[in-house]
C-alpha cells in the first residue's frame, strides 16, 4: 500500500505528501525522538502528536514512509515547508493514536 | 577509489530548529557514492544525535566525515562544557537536557546510546570546560 493510498482508505488529511507512492510497512508510535530514530524501521508509518519542525529531519534519517499526526495536531508552515522540500509525507487525523492504529491494523499494516 | 573522501561541516549552536542539517546533507552524499541504504541509515542516526548533543550541550561544533575504502568515520568535535562521567551519560534514559529541549521531543536520554548503537567503534574524550570530541566508526562490508 502507498502512502496515497493509505491516506485514501483512512481519510486522512494531507499537509504535505511529495512521495504519495512510497510504498508503506509496518507502524511505530512514539514521540521521543530519540527513540524514534533508535526504532522505527524504515518503511514505517510513524504515529505521533510531536510537531515541530525536527520531526522533518527525523522522518528523513529514520527512512519512515510517513507521518501521521494524531489527535488533530497540525504543524505550523516551516515545517509543511520544510517536509515538501525534504521529500518527507506528512498527513493528520483527528484520531487518537491507539484508534489509528487499530485502523492500521486493520488494513494490515 | 584509494583517496579517502572528506566532508566538513559546522554546526550552528544558536539554531536548534536548523540541527539536523549536516547529517542529512551526509546522507545525501553517501548515497552518491553508492553505499548501502542500511548502512546509510545507521551513519546518519548517530551523526544526527551527535548535531543534536552539540546544539543542546555545547553551542555548537564541527563534524567531519571521511569516508575510506573500508569504512567510515565521523568526528565531532566542539567546545562545550564537557561531560563529567561519560559512563552515566551512557547509560539509556540518563539526560541533563533542559525542559525547553525535552518539550520538543529530545532528551530522552538515548543520543549517546543510539550513537553506539548504530556504529561499529565510539570513542569519547572529554574534558571538563574544554570540550569533547567524539569519533565514530562504521565499517563497509
Amino acid at each position: 500500500m502507498t502512502v496515497t493510498e493509505l491516506q485514501q482508505a483512512l481519510s486522512l488529511t494531507p499537509v504535505a505528501v511529495p512521495e504519495g507512492d512510497r510504498e508503506v510497512e509496518g507502524v511505530y508510535i512514539g514521540d521521543l525522538l530519540s527513540w524514534v530514530m533508535g526504532r522505527a524501521q524504515s518503511g514505517n508509518v510513524w504515529l505521533t502528536i510531536m510537531s515541530n519542525v525536527n520531526i522533518a529531519a527525523v522522518a528523513t534519517l529514520s527512512d519512515v514512509a510517513c507521518i501521521l499526526l494524531c489527535e488533530g495536531v497540525v504543524p505550523e508552515e516551516t515545517v509543511r515547508a520544510t517536509a515538501e522540500t525534504k521529500g518527507v509525507n506528512i498527513l493528520t487525523t483527528d484520531m487518537t493514536a491507539y484508534e489509528a492504529a487499530k485502523r492500521l491494523a486493520e488494513l494490515g499494516l | 577509489m584509494n583517496e579517502a573522501v572528506r566532508f566538513h561541516f559546522v554546526v550552528d549552536g544558536e539554531d536548534f530548529t536548523s540541527a539536523g542539517q549536516a547529517s542529512v546533507s551526509v546522507k545525501k552524499n553517501l548515497r552518491r557514492l553508492g553505499i548501502p541504504p542500511e548502512t546509510i541509515r545507521r551513519i546518519s542516526i548517530a551523526m544526527y544525535e551527535g548535531e543534536i548533543n552539540m546544539v543542546i550541550h555545547a553551542g555548537g561544533g564541527e563534524a567531519e566525515v571521511v569516508v575510506y575504502e573500508d569504512r567510515i568515520e565521523m568526528i565531532l568535535t566542539d567546545h562545550g562544557p564537557g561531560i563529567a562521567d561519560i559512563d552515566r551519560a551512557m547509560q539509556e534514559g540518563f539526560s541533563t537536557a533542559p525542559d525547553n529541549v525535552r518539550s520538543l521531543g529530545f532528551g530522552a536520554g538515548m543520543g549517546l546510546p543510539n550513537m553506539k548503537r548504530y556504529t561499529d567503534d565510539m570513542r569519547i574524550e572529554s574534558v571538563v570546560g574544554e570540550g569533547t570530541t567524539i569519533t565514530m566508526t562504521v565499517m563497509l562490508a
